[in-house]
């Protein structure tokens, strides 16, 4: 049994390398000192403060809510275009234009931050909250196409031919079977395109004008260390923020994975 | 006659290179319980989603209750479909999923109400409406999806292989229940299924398709006693098949020496194909008798050595080698009162007649 012992070892370390630095920043953000490093000095709800009444902040924060809400909603339609076409039609050059569209997932987004950071400047638009929104929908429509698949997927065709046969429109069949069978599947797509836009720097970074987003503007605060503490307080409220969604919405999926007894629709946890 | 509920005429379906449907022609009868019925691949839930409006035609017509259905979709035919999984939508109940076509008919939701409960009650669903529909079984699935087509009164209800998904004692209740729920409404019934048994206990006419071509349309006792052509005679029942050849014709008769049985003169209408060089002889198990005891005799007697005895209790198969024949024929017979059941390498003397015997080509 002592194979066992060492993988139950690796498993520890593994789990302490992977939370042990995110449960650092709650402890620091209560941390009354200026100088993040133990031994801690006292309670305080001061970092807080700190970032309530930072202004910048919250235009930062409220540029990128405007940039992840809006992708997550442009990324996930079209992965819902994407996703009922390639799960009910066959065409011509199907694989291959499926393949383009999952390519930006392992293109590095550096690259797709300067390019399209030339492109756009060549055609003659300026940098705004929307260009960086055009590169986030860029990059999450291949994680909305790849879980909204596998829902369209395990979604039986003739429910959708049912319902045109007892009378209704394509476009009523599609409102009243379609959308709530994959609904699971399109909060999913949703959530995980609203958390990779809320936190990718990266092309948010090269395309954005005057206006940053959240981990641009935490990018450019780093270099004061005295606005450290009031970080680890705005990471903690971005990280109980996160967490709280994750659970909401998987809630949500099993409720509803429940209510129609279909297994599996397009979660992700 | 009245006249047809639908005319099939010269329907070609190709997908790609490959043509399913070949210039296709039939009458469906109004009120009538129709199958089609073919091995899978045959075409014949093709032509069921031609007649619903889910696949294009791509020569030919098809014309329910004398309209054209060029460019009708299925959500305007007077057609509704039993699908093989069901299709009950899972986030619905019962009663939402009867009500589903209805409403999409506006209709008063109160009047949408007496026509669900009467619908529910018709398949034996009555105060099953609240329920959750993925909670039902199999077959209270399949009688929600009757009541979900039926309340909308179509001209012609289309059952995919509905039973195909049962088990074998739910498939035969259900079986009878369809009967008797066709003749209760009154509706057309076509029924697809690839269980020639089921065809032809359930229907008034079946069509038998192979390779998108209906081989033979025709009444259960037709298509058993009189098929036209060696596929149908195998597809239906077990058919024995013996050499022959055919020396004269009439017209009205041919004379045959049929290896293993012998000289017969047979009927022009027991060869419902025609004769020609590749014709062979047919024999249903049940059209010869194994005789035994001194008294026993038949019109004309052959014989040959018993190979194989299957017992069902009530029935007893045979594999019989008949002399000069290589390979085995079956024959059945029923278990009477003191009749004995020959072992296997028995001498069997085996009794026939000229009716006993079809030429197929």
């Amino acid at each position: 049994m002592k194979s066992g012992k060492w993988f139950k070892l690796y498993i520890g370390v593994f789990l302490v390398f992977l939370y042990a630095p995110a449960l650092l920043l709650p402890i620091f953000a209560f941390n009354d000192s200026s100088i993040v490093s133990f031994p801690l000095k006292g309670f305080t709800l001061n970092w807080f403060n700190v970032l309530w009444e930072t202004e910048a902040l919250h235009t930062a924060t409220k540029n990128s809510l405007l940039i992840a809400v809006s992708t997550a909603i442009i990324a996930t339609s079209l992965g819902i275009l994407a996703a009922r076409a390639s799960s009910r039609y066959k065409f011509r050059g199907q694989k291959a234009v499926m393949g383009f569209i999952m390519i930006p997932l392992v293109l590095p987004e550096i690259i797709v931050g300067v390019s399209l950071l030339v492109v756009i400047l060549q055609m003659g638009f300026d940098l705004s909250l929307w260009t960086i929104v055009l590169g986030h929908v860029l990059i999450c429509t291949p994680f909305c196409v790849a879980i909204l698949s596998s829902a369209f997927l395990n979604l039986d065709q003739s429910l959708e031919e049912a319902s045109f046969d007892l009378g209704r429109s394509k476009l009523a069949t599609f409102w009243l079977v379609t959308m709530p069978l994959v609904l699971p599947g399109v909060v999913s797509s949703m959530l995980i395109s609203f958390t990779i836009s809320l936190d990718e720097f990266i092309i948010a970074f090269f395309l954005a004008g005057t206006e940053p987003t959240l981990p641009v503007y935490i990018w450019g605060q780093l270099r004061f260390p005295q606005k450290l503490p009031s970080l680890m307080a705005l990471g903690t409220i971005l990280l109980i923020l996160s967490l709280t969604l994750l659970a909401t919405a998987e809630y949500f999926r099993r409720r509803s994975a429940r209510k129609t007894g279909i297994e599996d629709a397009g979660g992700f946890l | 006659m009245t006249d047809p509920i639908i005319r099939l005429s010269g329907i070609d379906k190709f997908y790609g290179d490959f043509q399913a449907l070949h210039d296709v022609n039939a009458e469906i009868r109004t009120g009538e319980f129709f199958s089609l019925l073919g091995p899978s691949g045959c075409g014949k839930t093709t032509l069921l989603r031609t007649i619903a409006g889910f696949e294009d035609v791509t020569a030919g017509h098809v014309e329910i209750a004398g309209q054209s259905m060029d460019n009708v979709p299925a959500n305007r035919r007077p057609t509704n479909m039993v699908f093989q999984s069901y299709a009950i939508f899972p986030h619905m109940s019962v009663a939402e999923n009867v009500a589903y076509g209805l409403k999409a008919r506006k209709m008063p939701k109160d009047q949408i109400a007496t026509e669900v409960a009467t619908a529910l009650k018709q398949v034996g669903l009555e105060g099953y409406g609240e329920r959750a529909s993925h909670a039902m079984s199999g077959g209270q699935r399949q009688r929600v999806a009757l009541a979900r087509a039926l309340v909308l009164k179509p001209k012609v209800l289309l059952l995919d292989e509905p039973l195909s998904a049962l088990d074998k004692k739910m498939r035969e209740q259900m079986q009878s229940e369809l009967r008797h729920l066709q003749r209760a409404v009154g509706i057309t019934f076509i029924l697809v299924t690839h269980d020639q048994e089921e065809a032809l206990t359930m229907s008034d006419r079946i069509a038998v398709m192979f390779e998108g071509r209906i081989g033979q349309l025709a009444s259960p006792q037709d298509l058993y006693r009189r098929p036209v052509n060696r596929k149908v005679a195998e597809f239906i029942g077990v058919m024995n098949f013996l050499d022959v050849s055919v020396s004269d014709g009439t017209g009205d008769t041919f004379d045959c020496d049929i290896a293993g049985l012998g000289k017969v003169t047979i009927p022009a209408e027991q060869a419902p194909g025609g004769v020609d060089a590749s014709v062979t002889a047919g024999v249903r198990p049940e059209m010869l008798t194994i005789l035994s005891g001194e008294n026993a005799h038949s019109e004309r007697e052959a014989s040959g050595i018993v190979e194989d005895v299957y017992y069902y209790g009530d029935m007893t198969y045979y594999d019989v080698k008949l002399d000069g024949v290589d390979h085995p024929v079956t024959i059945s017979m029923r278990n009477t009162a003191g009749r004995s059941v020959l072992s296997r390498q028995d001498r069997a003397r085996v009794g026939w007649g000229a009716e006993s015997v079809l030429l197929l080509k």
